[in-house]
C-alpha cells in the first residue's frame, strides 16, 4: 500500500546525515589549485570517476557507501560516472601496481582538462601496506600527480565526502 | 583414490589440524580422478606442488604435496577443471610447469612484473616484451568481440572481460585477471604471524574477518596454540557480522543491477546502520586488524554489545519486509528467475563453496566442517540461478542474525589472545566467510617466521563458474549475474 508509506514518510525525520563541512584550511589549498577555467566550466557540480589502481575492494566499499541513503553523495552535486570522458574528478584507490599503470594512464589521457586527481586511502597515498613489493610502484602518484590525498584504510565515507566538498567549495570560488 | 588411500600412499608430515602427506607421481596424477575428494586449492613452493581436497564422506580437509624437484609436475586439471586457474597461477608465481595442463597460458602474470616466477627459489629476470594476452576463440558468423575493462563503468574492481558474442547472445566470456596482483604472499613471507595478519586482513577488503581467521587459525595450528574462548566468541561473532554486512550489500547491488533502486536503498541503509554498530563496536566499519593471530586485538565493551544487538534486532524485523517486496515485484523476478544457471554437472565439476555452491544444491559450509553450525541449519535454495542466489543470500542473512545474537548475549570472560610462541609447525584452517571457504596453510620455521603459505579464496572456482553460467544470455544479463556471484578481484589476484 502506497498511502502508509508516504505518511510515514512525510511524519518522520530524514533518513540522511546532516551535510558534512570540509576544513576550511583544506578548501583554502585546494582553491589555489584549481584554476579559473576550472571554476568557469565546472560549477558547482564533479563528476567523478573512480579508477580501483589495485585495491584490497576495502575502499571500494566505502565509495558505494557513499551513494547509500545516509550519505547520498548526489546532494552535493557530486555523482560518479561511467567513463573517464564524462569525468571532472579520478577517485584512485588501491596502491598502483604495475599491471594496473598503463590501464591508470589511459585513463587520465582519456579524461578532459580540467581533471582533478584524488587519492584516496593509505594504499593510493603512498603504495600502504604493499609498499616494497616486486608487483606495486607505489602511490598514485607513481603515475600522475593527485591534487588531494585522503588517508585511512579505508577512509571512511564521511572522510571521503569532506575531502570531495572540498573540492567542490575550492571551485566554486 | 579416496581419502584412506591417498593417506596410506604418502608420507605424513605434521600438518595440523589435518593430515598433509607427500605423495609419489603415480598417486599425484591419480588424484586427477578421486570422486570422493573435492579440490579445494592448488598452489606451490619451491620445489613442491601442494593440493588441498574437501573429503566428503568424513567431512575433514586432507593436502597432497607431491616433489617437483625440475620444476615440473603433472597437471590435475585433465580430470579436475577447476584446476586450471590454479595452475596457471601457479606457473606464474612459483614457475612450476604443469604438464599436460589443460590451459598453459599466463593468469596473473602480464609481463610486467620486473622478475618471471617471484615465488620460486630463484626468480628471473622478465622477458623485455610482455607477450600480447590471448583469449580463447569463438567462430561463427556474425561473431564479434566486446572487450571489457580492466575499468569497468561502476565502483568495482579491475579485470578484464572479452565476450564473444553473436547478435545479443553470449557465445563465450573469458575474465582475465591479475591486474590487482599485489604480491601479498610475498610480503608475508619471513614475517611473523603477528606481523603478517594485516596482509591476510587486505587480501579481499570485504573478507577481511574471514581471511584474517583463517590465517590466524592456520597459524595457531602450526604454532600448537588455541585462541581463549572469548576471542574465539568474538570472532566468531564477527565472522557472522561480516557475512550479513556483504549479504545486505548483495541483496541490494542485485536487484540494483535489474534498476530497482528502492530495494537497492533499504538494503544499503541497513548495510549503513550495521557498519555504524560495528565501527561503536571495533573502532573500524569493516573490522580490518582486529583478529590476530593468538586472538583478537581489541575486547568488545558493554556499549558496543548492546550497539550491535540493537541494530541486530531491527535488521531481523526488516528482513521479511525485503523479501516481501522481491516477492511482489513480477518485474523483478522476471529478470532473476531462471537467468545466469549453474547445471548440476557445472557444480559437481567445479564443486564450488559459499552461497554459489549451497544455491545450486551443493550442501556443503565450513561451519559444518569445524562443528560451529549444524547441517540442518543450511538452507538451500537449489535452482542454480541468480533468483536462488538472492533467496540464498536472504535466508543466510538471517541465520547470520540469529548466530550472531546467540555469541554477544553470551561472551565468555577471560583473556583476548594468547601469545603464540617463537616455534616451527605447519597449520591449516577453513572459515566461512560471506563468499564461501577460505583456505589458509601456513609453514612457519623453528624461529617461528611465516617459510611458506597459501592463502585462497573461494572466487578462485567461481569465476570460472560465471564464465560458464553467462553462455546462452544475453549480455544485458551479464551485470546481474556477475552481481550475484560477486566474485572477488583482489582475492584471487593475490
Amino acid at each position: 500500500m502506497l498511502w502508509p508509506r508516504l505518511a510515514r514518510n512525510l511524519l518522520t525525520r530524514p533518513r540522511t546525515d546532516p551535510p558534512v563541512t570540509p576544513r576550511p584550511e583544506v578548501v583554502a589549498a585546494l582553491r589555489e589549485r584549481l584554476a579559473e577555467a576550472g571554476q568557469r566550466r565546472l560549477g558547482r557540480s564533479l563528476a567523478i570517476r573512480h579508477v580501483d589502481a589495485g585495491s584490497c575492494n576495502g575502499c571500494e566499499l566505502e565509495c558505494h557507501a557513499l551513494g547509500n541513503v545516509a550519505h547520498d553523495l548526489e546532494r552535493y552535486g557530486l555523482r560518479f560516472v561511467a567513463s573517464p570522458r564524462h569525468a571532472d574528478v579520478l577517485l584512485v584507490t588501491g596502491p598502483l601496481t604495475r599491471n594496473m599503470a598503463e590501464a591508470l594512464l589511459r585513463c587520465r589521457a582519456a579524461t578532459p582538462e580540467p581533471v582533478w586527481v584524488v587519492a584516496a586511502g593509505d594504499c593510493a597515498v603512498d603504495g600502504g601496506v604493499f609498499k616494497g613489493s616486486y608487483a606495486v610502484l607505489g602511490g598514485v602518484e607513481e603515475a600522475i600527480m593527485p591534487d588531494l590525498v585522503i588517508p585511512g584504510c579505508p577512509p571512511t565515507p564521511t572522510q571521503i565526502l569532506e575531502g570531495l566538498v572540498a573540492l567542490l567549495e575550492a571551485q566554486a570560488g | 583414490m579416496n581419502a584412506e588411500a591417498l593417506l596410506a600412499a604418502g608420507t605424513p608430515t605434521a600438518c595440523a589440524p589435518w593430515p598433509r602427506v607427500v605423495v609419489p607421481r603415480a598417486v599425484w596424477i591419480a588424484l586427477r580422478e578421486a570422486p570422493g575428494l573435492d579440490l579445494l586449492a592448488l598452489w606451490g613452493a619451491p620445489g613442491m606442488a601442494h593440493a588441498a581436497f574437501l573429503d566428503r564422506a568424513a567431512m575433514r580437509v586432507v593436502l597432497a604435496s607431491l616433489p617437483a624437484p625440475e620444476g615440473r609436475f603433472p597437471a590435475l586439471s585433465p580430470g579436475r577443471p577447476g584446476a586450471v586457474l590454479f595452475e596457471r597461477a601457479l606457473h606464474d608465481l612459483w614457475r612450476l610447469l604443469p604438464e599436460e595442463a589443460v590451459d598453459a597460458r599466463p593468469f596473473l602474470d602480464h609481463g610486467r612484473w620486473p622478475v618471471a616466477g617471484p615465488l620460486s627459489a630463484r626468480p628471473a629476470p622478465q622477458e623485455p616484451e610482455a607477450p600480447p594476452m590471448t583469449f580463447l576463440p569463438a567462430e561463427g558468423e556474425g561473431v564479434h568481440q566486446i572487450p571489457v575493462g580492466p575499468i569497468h563503468a561502476g565502483i568495482i574492481e579491475p579485470g578484464h572481460f572479452r565476450f564473444h558474442v553473436q547478435g545479443e547472445t553470449i557465445l563465450r566470456l573469458e575474465a582475465r585477471l591479475g591486474y590487482t596482483h599485489k604480491g601479498t604472499l610475498s610480503l608475508m613471507l619471513g614475517k611473523s604471524p603477528r606481523a603478517a595478519a594485516r596482509f591476510a586482513a587486505r587480501l579481499s577488503g570485504d573478507s577481511t574477518v574471514a581471511h584474517a581467521l583463517a590465517f590466524a587459525r592456520a597459524a595457531e595450528a602450526a604454532a600448537g596454540v588455541a585462541a581463549p574462548p572469548r576471542a574465539v566468541a568474538i570472532r566468531a561473532a564477527m565472522l557472522e557480522l561480516e557475512r550479513l554486512h556483504n549479504h545486505l550489500h548483495d541483496l541490494g547491488a542485485i536487484a540494483g543491477d535489474a534498476a530497482f533502486a528502492a530495494l537497492h536503498a533499504e538494503c544499503g541503509e541497513w548495510r549503513e546502520h550495521l557498519l555504524r554498530a560495528q565501527h561503536a563496536a571495533f573502532g573500524h566499519r569493516l573490522m580490518m586488524d582486529r583478529v590476530l593471530p593468538g586472538g583478537v586485538a581489541q575486547d568488545l565493551e558493554a556499549p558496543g554489545i548492546a550497539a550491535l544487538r540493537g541494530v541486530l534486532a531491527r535488521i531481523a524485523a526488516a528482513l521479511p519486509g525485503l523479501r516481501r517486496i522481491y516477492d511482489s515485484h513480477a518485474s523483478l523476478q522476471d529478470r532473476m528467475v531462471g537467468t545466469g544457471i549453474i547445471a548440476p554437472a557445472l557444480r559437481d565439476a567445479f564443486a564450488p563453496g559459499g552461497v554459489v555452491g549451497r544455491a545450486a544444491g551443493r550442501a556443503f559450509d565450513a561451519r559444518v566442517l569445524n562443528g560451529e553450525m549444524a547441517a540442518e541449519a543450511m538452507p538451500l535454495h537449489a535452482a542454480g540461478d541468480v533468483d536462488a542466489r538472492w533467496r540464498q543470500r536472504h535466508a543466510e542473512a538471517g541465520i547470520a542474525i540469529a548466530r550472531a545474537e546467540a555469541l554477544l548475549a553470551a561472551l565468555p570472560e577471560g583473556p583476548l589472545a594468547a601469545p603464540l610462541p617463537p616455534r616451527g609447525g605447519e597449520g591449516v584452517a577453513l572459515v566461512e566467510g560471506f563468499r564461501g571457504e577460505c583456505l589458509a596453510w601456513v609453514a612457519l620455521d623453528d624461529g617461528g617466521l611465516i617459510e611458506a603459505l597459501y592463502l585462497r579464496d573461494p572466487s578462485w572456482l567461481h569465476w570460472p563458474l560465471l564464465e560458464a553460467a553467462v553462455i546462452g544470455t544475453i549480455v544485458a544479463d551479464f551485470p546481474l549475474i556477475n552481481k550475484s556471484i560477486n566474485g572477488s578481484y583482489s582475492g584471487v589476484d593475490l
